[in-house]
């Protein structure tokens, strides 16, 4: 699967407006309770078990996902802009590894 | 406000008018996409790139476009440039005649004679993940342009056949393509609406197979439904009728990768 997460952030908004952002991550989310139906061993969970959104250093959101989330998570959130700055993005996987992404929003 | 109100329906009228206009100025008779005949938050989940479905499987052709396969070691990107870009407004005049095969080609066959011929990598399956990906990667090149397909010349065998497939009456239902799509467009067929049956989406993000499929898996859906044996993806049946179509939807915007309920 493709490994490149989707954002959408405006690029500009008005100050102290709500914003919505989307975010989606390609990913197979390997739930641990499937078995390979050739060997009949199971499949080994590999899921993203978390994903952090901050806007300019500071967390605004954050969630903990579990195996019962599907294919490819999507978040969809508002946040209330005061000032200029980077979103960041991480999704972090059961392996450990981590995903950044960033988004720019100019607030005038 | 009754001056609003004044103004948004002579607007209405002007619009009316603009519309009319173009009905008797266009072909014979005026289409409508699949999207046309959408609910609202299907065309919505269409317009947002983020919202489209599809576009998991556009990463997925974007991924395969510069990977190296095969023999001869050499990817897409290495012939036709590293975006892309250079497919812009190809793919709107598929499916199209080719001398060497001396018949139709439709996008997914061009896609492995590449991989066949040039890089001498394995044949993709019609209704792989990797085919469908790299169809729908090739087609939004030309996203928004109208589709022109030609029927001139050697293809012109082809339209015609395309044209008796569409017309032919099959199955244990006795329907012709025809009695839905061109008769009853628009009306309900048990839930769903009938569109004009167009190709100018596909491959498209369907709601109900919660995936991207070809134009001829659609053809499949429909074969089967009025109780008739279906073809095989890439059949030539089902790419002369999709140069029929297609040649039908000329002048709509190539809207792949499409959403549909």
């Amino acid at each position: 699967m493709a490994k490149k997460p989707r954002i959408k952030v405006p690029k500009k908004a008005k100050a102290g407006q709500i914003i919505q952002i989307k975010t989606l991550y390609a990913h197979n989310m390997e739930t641990g309770l499937r078995k390979d139906k050739k060997t009949g061993k199971i499949i080994p969970r590999m899921i993203i078990n978390n994903f952090v959104c901050s806007f300019n250093g500071k967390e605004i959101f954050s969630a903990t996902i579990h195996p019962a989330v599907a294919a490819n998570p999507y978040f969809a959130f508002f946040a209330k802009v005061t000032e200029s700055g980077t979103f960041d993005f991480a999704w972090t996987d059961d392996a450990g590894k981590k995903v950044p992404a960033q988004a720019k929003i100019t607030v005038s | 406000m009754t001056h609003a109100k004044y103004l948004k329906r002579a607007a209405g009228f002007l619009g009316l008018t603009a519309l009319l206009v173009a009905c008797a100025s266009g072909k014979d008779e005026m289409l409508l996409s699949g999207y046309d005949y959408a609910i609202a938050e299907t065309q919505a989940m269409q317009d947002d790139d983020i919202d489209n479905p599809a576009f998991i499987f556009y990463d997925i052709g974007e991924d395969q476009w510069s990977k190296v396969d095969g023999d001869a070691g050499k990817s897409c990107a290495e012939c036709h440039g590293a975006d892309g870009s250079s497919l812009k407004g190809v793919s709107i005049s598929y499916p199209k005649y080719n001398e060497e095969d001396g018949k139709l080609r439709a996008i997914q066959d061009e896609i492995n004679n590449c991989r066949t011929k040039r890089m001498k990598a394995k044949a993709w399956k019609w209704e792989s993940d990797n085919m469908l990906g790299m169809a729908i990667f090739v087609k939004k090149q030309s996203r928004g342009m109208p589709l022109n397909v030609s029927i001139a010349g050697k293809a012109a065998p082809f339209y015609e056949k395309g044209k008796a497939f569409y017309n032919e009456r099959r199955g244990g239902l006795d329907l012709a393509c025809k009695h839905c799509h061109t008769d009853y467009a628009g009306m309900h067929i048990r839930a769903n609406v009938l569109t004009s049956g167009l190709p100018n989406g596909f491959p498209t993000y369907r709601l109900k197979w919660q995936k991207p499929g070809s134009l001829h898996r659609r053809f499949r859906g429909c074969n089967t439904n009025v109780r008739s044996e279906p073809y095989k993806q890439g059949s030539d049946e089902y790419t002369n009728l999709e140069l029929y179509l297609s040649h039908r939807a000329n002048g709509l915007p190539n809207e792949t990768p499409s959403v549909r309920n």
